[in-house]
């Protein structure tokens, strides 16, 4: 495969990386470091930084880090002394459920994920799935740019811990694909080589490169189906004096940071075995369930950051499922509710909640049911 | 534990004459002004105010929830949260105690909550010291604290009765710390005339924070973190709050004039013998008295002398400050404080002062004087020294090197 793509611009290239706060964190800073540090083999200076107001960082809460390669220390500094640049050249996700849009902080707004990216310019995302499947859960792109798509799963970890599963080494492979005037496969190699000592994670780095697909997207492809979170900032004189702001009244949830963009997985629920044992409303960290007028539970979906504990917690087996948000459909699986769907037509429910859950809807044994007491069926009793 | 009814005290129908410490003038105002939360630390000099409200309150003559806290910055934590739910408040500290209550300081200026405190002004450790030195109030200077100073008993009662009107009008909704020097003034008894509650009443409305107020009924977050989005914004409005002190205490300043007969002229400055004079003293607190006395006796002698008091340091007046003293040859400025590695090495009111007048094409010489530090008297001697420095400053006999002097301090 040829190095054909040339660099965007000729004094300077600047990459940010998407990514899950706390669980990513470690992933984009060894991206961010081994762009700058690739770079230098080369002699060009870069700089590497995290956006400062993402510290401390939270649990899935997208955050960005950067890293900006410039041809002399002058071009160098006009990127310097700022918290993030307002254009990039490479747009990297780590997690692909990013490209439903990067909600950050409630001023931000939901962003599409190439809000910074140039004309032209390259979205890198780590997927397993295809360039138009991820293409169709993007929002429509105002600018032309090319989707690069990294094969591979979102790379999770913790605070603490980092799950050494080379993603690193890919995307640094794949940034080598898309920016070969400054980032150099030759050099990504040899300083992998020289920091790992390791001929796979050299060879990851080749694979990145190789196996990363490109797909031109035009303006006015993706969906227009996300929700538009967009908010002005007051000024001094009409902002509320003593650092004032309006809290949410008991049962009101906020209606600027809505907090489903930290969801990777997203949980669905079977009403028909529910046995209504409120587990799942009693431990969800964000309140998220609302009693039904039967008096099952169901998620809010624009509260739900999909930490999974309902699953976990629910005593009935498939009864909540957490099922990978890019199995949802931007228009007809918005944060809607669900439970009159299931109220009117339960056939119909039943068949969407297979089809994302990828088990069956059909209660399978009364057992959990019947040594709590409750019926397994109904939803009327 | 029973609960004691407290019986207030049948309410003077007569404004008195009594002989009050600073501390004790203070406590009558906390009483007059119907001050629902209080919160103490013993600390020297201010603990004069605690032992005084304390003894209101046991004589039945006041009602106030009294708060001994475990230190000074629950001290003022305290009364921050009472001010934000609605309370009318008082607190105080001195030296390090107010030091050591800086965090609390610092947010209850920038969350515009309308505290009234006094910082009974003490020297700062180390040496651990009693006397007045006015650098733990200055330390606010930047924060968004209104720093009056007092010179006598009564104008402490006076400036803390306007303090919570200033304080707790909606257009400035700051907090105020009234200057009131160590010993001098807390310590010392001077005949105080008390007004009566109806004439306070009608001076002072009740405290009404709107829709700021911190209640169930009225959900609101106050003091969220944010970022370099929003932070200019708010300190730019904070800066609006202060600028419009100006205006607030000049007419709180007129209104206690018509109600109480008391005041002086100008709200922010007390001149003394200023209408010919060539060159002035200039200063604020008790230092004020001793320089009067040097006045009269070197007016005695033909000299044409004045001095200028400065009653408020923040809001700095700096229009009235530029219009007054560019009538004189020279000024004299006296500080009670210091700045280590200031320009000229002065006092922070020196340097300020030599600020307002720098573009002022009529600016007169200033010339800084460091004395009375710790406490130390200023002797009539001094006076002179301060004096005839200032004189031959305003001759040009001065050079730059001399702009700073340090008064009565042995060799």
């Amino acid at each position: 495969m040829s190095q054909t793509v040339t660099a965007p611009t000729t004094t300077d290239i600047t990459i940010e990386v998407v990514y899950r706060g706390i669980f990513q964190k470690t992933l984009a800073q060894r991206i961010c470091r081994s762009v700058v540090l690739a770079a230098r083999r080369r002699g060009s200076p870069g700089t590497a930084f995290a956006r400062y107001g993402d510290s401390p960082e939270r649990n899935g809460v997208p955050a960005k880090q950067f890293a900006v390669v410039a041809v002399d220390d002058t071009q160098l500094e006009a990127s310097m002394a700022r918290y993030e640049p307002s254009v990039t050249d490479i747009t990297v996700a780590v997690d692909d459920t990013l490209v439903k849009g990067v909600e950050s902080w409630a001023w931000y707004g939901r962003q599409p994920i190439w809000k910074t990216t140039k004309p032209n310019g390259f979205v890198i995302v780590t997927s397993d799935k295809t360039p138009d499947e991820i293409v169709a859960q993007t929002d429509k792109a105002e600018r032309p740019y090319t989707l690069a798509v990294v094969p591979g799963a979102a790379s999770f970890a913790g605070l603490w811990v980092y799950k050494d599963d080379h993603t690193d080494w890919r995307v640094l492979g794949a940034i080598a694909k898309v920016a070969p005037d400054w980032i150099r496969l030759d050099d990504v190699k040899a300083l992998v080589q020289e920091q790992t000592k390791d001929a796979n994670a050299v060879a990851s780095v080749q694979y990145g490169f190789d196996a990363t697909a490109l797909r031109p997207v035009a303006v006015g492809e993706g969906t227009s189906g996300h929700e538009v979170l967009q908010f002005e900032k007051p000024g001094w004189t009409t902002m509320r004096p003593g650092i004032v702001v309006d809290a949410r009244k008991p049962g009101e949830r906020n209606p600027f940071y809505k907090k489903y963009g930290a969801r990777t997985m997203r949980p669905v629920v079977n009403f028909d075995t529910c046995i209504k044992c409120t587990m799942c409303w009693l431990d969800c960290p964000d309140e998220c369930f609302e009693v039904t007028p039967t008096g099952h539970y169901e998620v809010v979906y624009e509260a739900c950051i999909g930490c999974g504990i309902c699953a976990q917690v629910c005593p009935v087996k498939d009864c909540i499922v957490m099922v990978d948000e890019l199995k949802f459909d931007p228009d007809l699986d918005a944060n809607k509710t669900v439970w009159p769907q299931w109220q009117s037509d339960r056939p119909a429910y039943n068949k969407w909640f297979e089809a994302k859950s990828g088990v069956s809807a059909a209660p399978k044994s009364a057992k959990a049911a019947a040594s709590s007491g409750a019926a397994a069926t109904g939803g009327e009793d | 534990m029973a609960v004691t009814e407290i019986k207030t005290a049948p309410l003077k129908e007569v404004e008195t004459e009594q002989l009050l410490t600073g501390c004790e003038a203070i406590a009558e105002a906390i009483r007059l002004a119907d001050v629902d939360v209080m919160a103490a630390y013993p600390i020297r000099p201010y603990d004069g105010v605690m032992q005084a409200a304390a003894k209101l309150i046991a004589n039945g003559k006041m009602d106030v929830e009294y708060i001994v806290a475990d230190g000074e910055h629950s001290q003022f934590e305290i009364v921050k949260h009472a001010s934000a739910v609605g309370s009318r408040v008082f607190v105080g500290s001195s030296g390090v105690g107010w030091f050591y209550a800086f965090e609390a300081i610092a947010v209850t200026a920038g969350l515009r909550l309308p505290v009234v405190a006094i910082c009974g002004n003490r020297a700062l450790d180390d040496p651990g010291a009693f006397g007045t030195e006015h650098n733990d109030s200055l330390a606010v200077r930047d924060l968004g604290w209104l720093l009056p100073w007092a010179e006598t008993a009564q104008e402490s009662m006076d400036l803390a009765l306007m303090a919570w009107r200033i304080a707790e009008d909606k257009r400035v909704s700051l907090p105020i710390a009234i200057g009131l020097d160590g010993a001098f003034l807390t310590h010392s008894q001077q005949l105080v005339k008390v007004p009566v509650k109806a004439a306070v009443d009608e001076f002072l409305p009740p405290y009404d924070l709107g829709d700021r107020l911190l209640h169930p009924d009225n959900p609101i977050t106050i003091a969220p973190q944010v970022d370099q989005d929003w932070l200019m914004e708010i300190r730019r409005q904070n800066d609006a709050a202060m600028r419009s002190a100006l205006d607030v205490i000049t007419e709180a300043h007129a209104d206690f004039k018509r109600i109480f007969g008391r005041g002086g002229d100008s709200p922010f400055l007390d001149e003394y013998m200023t209408d010919d004079a060539e060159v002035v003293f200039f200063g604020q607190g008790t230092l004020a008295l001793p320089m009067k006395v040097a006045i009269r006796r070197l007016r005695k002698q033909g000299h044409k002398v004045g001095l200028v008091r400065l009653k408020w340091f923040r809001p700095f007046p700096t229009a009235e400050i530029v219009k007054s003293l560019s009538r004189f040859k020279a000024v004299g400025v006296i500080d009670r404080d210091y700045s280590f590695g200031s320009p000229y090495y002065g006092g922070v009111l020196y340097n300020e002062v030599r600020s307002a007048l720098y573009s002022h094409p009529k600016r007169p010489t200033v010339v800084g004087f460091i004395a009375g530090l710790g406490g130390r008297e200023i002797e009539q001697p001094m006076a002179n020294e301060i004096f005839e420095k200032t004189v031959a400053a305003g001759r040009g006999d001065l050079t730059v090197g001399d702009q700073c002097h340090w008064i009565g301090v042995r060799a």
